[in-house]
């Protein structure tokens, strides 16, 4: 029986914007003293209304180009109601069936096109601390997170290994990161997980499908494609078992215990929950015009692919395209010699993808010295620096004596006759092992 | 010689400027009535207790720069779904009891910005759902025409506190028929602006789409007075209209009606309507003919599908916004809200459920926009419509109990106007058993000038803003 894993991911990616979705509150929150950050609008106290963040909503819609979706002209918000004790209001305010963007897709190495079904904006919740106070177990509620600007990617069920969704998510990464609209650190939970995965199962006379399961709140590239392998290898197991295929109630949502690397059932569809959604009442329908699109598209840097594929036009080796691409210093730095023909470029790229000279530094300068690698033939320095010495026995004679420093003049001397191109290191070795003789 | 309990905004302010009383006079003059009446009506639940003291500084600022700001020391009666720093905030309900808003709303601020002073907070229908405030945690405020009546709702506190001149102005909220009907049966006057006019900003939400704050007053001037300071774009609002705040008063003092046409709906007077509330609204359209309109009979759809989408939507928004009170904040559980409002959140969870969506919501939203399509269409030909407020005088008290749809058939006739978002001011014509009858007359959106100029002409022409004896109806 031949089997072939579908695998969809969904990526939430906070904003580095400066303020929350909704309010003037910082959106910058980690690390910040709990509920130092907050207003009546992201604790959803009564009478308190939200104002759309345009700046958000301009960066979601970049994301949404940067994945090559379309934008939608007409968007809008609705509300995603759940009961939940982070999440202030009782509703969270996302988007339904009329997100930003829609129908995208990203492009693997292997030219394989991972489809992205919608691109849209939402808010982040509180978070909840479990905490021991004065000898009681309580949870304690921080609001600095609450409402702040989070944008949810939703990809086809395109992948078809784990490796493809690490390839995915590592494109996701550097696309986001590089049109700089979030560092996307997994660290932080800027950047949030959640595969969804089942299984083709066919052989000549017949053809399965496994029951979907969703992998909740992952936080790194490895436990994601981790849990997506542990997951098609239950999922053919189970089927072999029991022979349930995927319905249209049996979806269920799982977790990941990274310390066992196994997935663990959360709920099934009977507990699903019933957001009852509707249109938010508070937020005017938006009409995103052309111009806007176009105003952003045009502001968009070169996307990571783009970038790759100049370098290596550039005669970079790919080994070190990653890496540059991968660093907006080493790329600008690359670009700025990327005609200066004094520079052999894929040079340049080694040296800045192994660290060998400071970024920071006269990049020229720093090149020269770490390529200058000089005259190391050892008999013909030799041969030189002899017939110095024959020639200039007063100042052997200095030496001898213990004027040491007279040895400079040689070196000056034997770079003289090299032409500069003696090495200097290996220059000064024959030297003083001639004048100790 | 007037007393200070029956003087409008301006004879206010020429109080003032004439040295006849101060602001310190007039606040204690309304706090003796207070003390003299409220037990008795049961308006008022939280008074400001630094009342006095702003008063005084009022004074000082009249002493020393006159009069600089449009509603410099005029006392308000405030709705208590209006977010008053510092001053409790209830909306009427248990589950807020003893809860100090830690911010204003930007109506309040406004007014504050224009000088006024807030007397205290109001009784509504707890949470704003009803029409009677007998579905107030704090018991219902009664009638100040008979104190056997309900005053209407949900802002009856407010209404009942101009009929019983109690303050000089009040501010109430409508999602529909609030300001209108509340004002109707107790004989005064309310304005409903455009929805998106005034910010909701701090006000408790109920139907967020609906929702539009308002002044209740003892004169169409006086409401335009405070329609023009509280309205305008509010940045914290994404609902505010962005368009310029026309000078409503520029409105007032017209001498006739002359080039206004005017529509009288044929279905709002409805087939079991009293006659004599019929007769009193065909009166009012000859009044207007007199003063130079044209008034024709026109043809709206029956307001009984308005009640249907209003609702569906209303409730769908309450079942929402009243999510945040989760027990976890403000101090009391859930279990602590009323029957009424539980019943709204319930109806509304529903209609917003997986598979009645479409049916429920989704339908009422097409049906809103026939309602809008249609006063769309009306507007091209005619500056306003007129029809009664409420089908009948104010009922008795207990007549809301046992009575889930009690508001929505006492506000069968401001629900269409209120679902189109229109603006409408509704206004004293006449009294039926010795209890007043409401005029609305309602504008296209932002057509709050139109409104104000066709009522503050009636309203001058007639004789209907009288006032209750309190010693004899309490």
């Amino acid at each position: 029986m031949k089997a072939t894993p579908l695998i969809g991911l969904e990526v939430h990616v906070e904003l580095e914007t400066k303020s929350k979705m909704f309010c003037g509150c910082p959106a910058d929150h980690f690390g910040k003293e709990p509920n130092t950050q907050t207003c009546p609008v992201c604790l959803g106290l009564p009478g308190a209304l939200p104002v759309p963040n345009e700046k958000a909503i301009e960066s979601c819609i970049k994301i949404g180009l940067a994945l090559n979706c379309g934008i939608n002209s007409l968007s809008k918000f609705d509300r995603k109601q759940y009961f939940y004790p982070d999440l202030a209001k009782g509703y969270q305010i996302s988007q339904y069936d009329e997100p930003f963007c829609s129908d995208g897709f990203v492009l693997l190495d292997s030219g394989k096109k991972i489809g992205i079904e919608r691109v849209h904006m939402e808010e982040d919740t509180g978070k909840l601390q479990h905490v021991v106070l004065e000898g009681k177990k309580v949870t304690l509620v921080d609001f600095n997170r609450s409402g702040v600007p989070l944008v949810e990617i939703v990809s086809r069920p395109d992948m078809s290994s784990s490796s493809e969704a690490k390839e995915y998510l590592k494109k996701i990464h550097e696309i986001v990161r590089s049109i700089g609209v979030s560092s996307a650190d997994m660290e932080k939970g800027q950047m949030r997980l959640e595969p969804t995965v089942n299984v083709y199962l066919e052989d000549e006379s017949e053809k399965h499908y496994t029951p979907l399961s969703e992998i909740k709140n992952i936080n790194s590239f490895n436990f994601a494609s981790q849990a997506i392998d542990f997951e098609i290898t239950r999922q053919i197991e189970e089927f072999v078992k029991t022979g349930i295929e995927k319905s249209a109630t049996n979806k269920t949502t799982r977790g990941y215990d990274a310390v066992k690397k196994m997935t663990f059932l959360q709920r099934t569809k009977e507990e699903a929950k019933d957001y009852r959604y509707f249109p938010e009442p508070d937020i005017p329908p938006f009409v995103i015009e052309n111009e806007m699109v176009d105003k952003l598209r045009s502001g968009l840097p070169q996307l990571p692919d783009q970038v790759t594929a100049d370098l290596i036009q550039m005669g970079i080796e790919p080994k070190y395209v990653k890496i540059i691409c991968n660093n907006p210093e080493a790329l600008a730095i690359i670009r700025e010699f990327g005609e200066n023909k004094e520079i052999e470029i894929n040079k340049l790229a080694s040296l800045l993808a192994n660290k060998k000279i400071d970024i920071k530094g006269d990049i020229k300068g720093e090149y020269q010295k770490a390529t200058q690698t000089g005259n190391t033939n050892v008999g013909e320095l030799k041969e030189i620096v002899e017939k110095i010495i024959a020639d200039n026995p007063n100042l052997v004679a200095e030496y001898k004596k213990g004027k040491t420093g007279v040895s400079g003049f040689f070196v000056g001397q034997a770079m003289k006759e090299t032409k500069g191109q003696a090495d200097p290191r290996t220059l000064n070795k024959i030297i003083s092992e001639l004048l100790n003789r | 010689m007037k007393q200070l309990h029956e003087l409008t905004i301006k004879e206010v302010l020429d109080g003032y400027t004439n040295k006849d009383f101060t602001c310190v006079d007039l606040v204690s003059h309304f706090q003796k009535r207070i003390e003299k009446y409220n037990h008795k009506l049961n308006i008022y639940l939280a008074l400001n207790e630094n009342v006095l003291a702003e008063a005084a500084a009022i004074d000082n600022e009249i002493a020393e720069k006159g009069i600089t700001r449009p509603l410099l020391g005029i006392p308000f009666a405030v709705k208590d779904n209006f977010l008053t720093l510092g001053i409790e905030t209830t909306a009427s309900s248990n589950i807020l009891k003893g809860y100090k808003p830690q911010y204003e709303s930007t109506v309040i601020e406004k007014i504050k910005t224009a000088g006024a002073i807030i007397l205290g907070k109001t009784n509504m229908d707890s949470f704003a759902h009803g029409s009677s405030t007998e579905t107030s945690d704090f018991g219902a405020t009664l009638n100040p025409w008979n104190v056997e009546k309900l005053p209407g709702g949900s802002s009856g506190g407010s209404a009942a506190a101009i009929a019983a001149q109690l303050a000089t102005v009040a501010l109430g909220s409508e999602t529909a028929g609030s300001i209108r009907q509340p004002a109707a049966w107790c004989g005064v006057t309310g304005l409903k602006p455009t929805y998106g006019r005034a910010s909701r900003f701090g006000i408790i939400a109920m139907g967020s789409s609906l929702d539009s704050p308002g002044p209740i007053g003892r004169s169409v001037e006086d409401c335009a007075l405070i329609t023009e300071v509280i309205s305008g774009k509010d940045p914290k609002d994404a609902t505010t209209s962005p368009s310029p705040v026309e000078k409503y008063s520029e409105n007032l003092y017209a001498s006739d009606l002359r080039g206004i046409r005017i529509g009288i709906v044929k279905e709002y007077l409805l087939p079991d309507m009293r006659e004599d509330v019929k007769n009193l609204i065909l009166d009012a359209a000859d009044k207007l003919r007199l003063l130079g309109a044209t008034v024709d009979e026109i043809s709206l759809m029956d307001p009984k599908y308005a009640i249907g989408v209003y609702t569906v939507i209303q409730r769908s928004e309450v079942s929402s916004n009243l999510a945040r009170f989760d027990g976890i904040r403000f101090g009391h559980g859930r279990s602590v809200l009323c029957e009424e409002t539980k019943r709204r959140i319930m109806l509304g969870t529903y209609t917003l459920s997986a598979g009645y969506y479409d049916a429920f919501y989704k339908k009422a939203q097409a049906v809103r926009t026939k309602i809008v399509d249609e006063f769309k269409e009306i507007f091209k030909t005619y500056d306003a419509v007129i029809g009664a407020v409420s089908p009948g005088p104010a009922l008795s008290v207990g007549a809301s109990k046992n009575q889930p749809m009690f508001g929505e058939m006492e506000d069968i006739l401001v629900e269409p106007s209120s679902i189109a978002g229109l603006t409408s001011v509704g206004l004293p014509c006449g009294f039926v058993d010795s209890l007043p009858i409401g005029l609305q007359i309602t504008a296209n959106q932002l057509k709050e000038g139109t409104a104000i100029k066709i009522a503050d002409c009636f309203q001058r022409h007639t004789n209907y803003q009288v006032f209750p004896d309190l010693d004899k109806t309490t």
